[in-house]
């Protein structure tokens, strides 16, 4: 059983490792902040992660630069308008609602709408087809569902 | 007839999915393009004592390029850039990123130093400033110190001819 727990443990030393960065912070809104716009950050080295996760140089100089514009008393926007002044709205995991990105945005929606259209006519159309039978081939669809019951 | 619209749906998609694949994910576009190229003050990285701004190239054509003697490609465009500091057509200024003066000045003695001039940006700032993600990177700035050009990561050979002698040709035709 202590092997166990010890193994456990073992899948937290990494992010125990990552957490080793301090900073200090005289009001907890500005810790809050920090940390809202670091998880906010991408990294452009590696670009599948934010600032927060990544151990890259570059996300480790943007956190600096984050802390410090922070602790100079500028705005979340201020930093978010320096981020993208220099490294474009690429920085922002979540992208701005422009009309640049608003196929990004509605896309989903759009394919949402395409695809319970696509359903909604499929169903109309195999809706008609049972609506065509003539009067004998009704006839014969009862007496065979009456038989049916019988049996 | 029954199977068009599916055809075309795919084929439409194939399309979308093969420009997807030619795109290369680490180019990002520069928002500095047409802006003025950011402000710095930096030492010189052979001359620790003085120091140079982005002012001092002004009227002049110049290529900025973001080395370090620990970046693996930088090595791969080194050639390129000794071939053009050869051709003596632009100005050539090393931005020496995150990098210590001793193992700069180390690489550059042995491999060649194709800069007419590198600052030291040690801490990374500027690099910043220039939003530099992936070194080496190259920005071609104009006469009046306007960013018109970047290149992201190593340039390939025949780019010189392709893409930076051509556009020096052009800035430099251009009035101050």
């Amino acid at each position: 059983m202590k092997t166990l727990y010890a193994l456990i443990l073992c899948l937290f030393v990494y992010q125990a490792q990552a957490e080793i960065e301090y900073r200090d912070f005289k009001q907890p809104e500005q810790e809050q902040a920090y940390q809202t716009l670091i998880s906010e950050l991408r990294c452009l080295v590696c670009q599948n992660q934010t600032i927060a996760d990544s151990n890259a140089d570059l996300a480790k100089d943007l956190r600096r630069q984050v802390y410090e514009m922070l602790q100079q008393g500028k705005s979340r926007q201020d930093i978010v308008d320096f981020m993208t002044d220099r490294y474009g709205d690429f920085v922002m995991y979540k992208p701005a609602l422009k009309l640049k990105t608003l196929l990004l945005w509605l896309g989903p929606v759009l394919f949402l709408v395409i695809g319970l259209a696509t359903v909604w006519v499929l169903r109309s159309k195999t809706g008609s087809v049972s609506a065509q039978l003539s009067k004998e081939q009704q006839a014969k669809l009862n007496s065979i569902l009456e038989k049916g019951d019988d049996a | 007839m029954k199977y068009l619209l599916p055809l075309l749906l795919f084929i439409a998609l194939s399309v979308f999915l093969a420009i997807g694949l030619k795109l290369n994910p680490r180019e990002i576009p520069s928002p500095l393009i047409d802006k003025p190229a950011p402000a710095f003050n930096l030492p010189i990285l052979a001359t620790p004592e003085q120091r140079l701004s982005q002012t001092d190239f002004k009227g002049k054509v110049w290529l900025l390029n973001v080395w370090a003697s620990w970046c693996v490609s930088c090595r791969e465009e080194h050639p390129l850039l000794i071939e053009l500091a050869k051709q003596n057509k632009v100005l050539l200024v090393g931005l020496n990123y995150k990098d210590e003066a001793q193992a700069a000045n180390a690489w550059l003695s042995k491999h060649g130093n194709p800069y007419n001039v590198s600052v030291m940006d040690a801490d990374g700032r500027v690099g910043i400033d220039y939003g530099v993600y992936g070194v080496p990177e190259t920005f071609v700035i104009d006469k009046r110190g306007v960013v018109r050009y970047k290149h992201t990561g190593p340039a390939q050979p025949g780019e010189l001819e392709s893409i930076f002698l051509p556009l020096i040709e052009k800035l430099e035709a251009e009035s101050a």
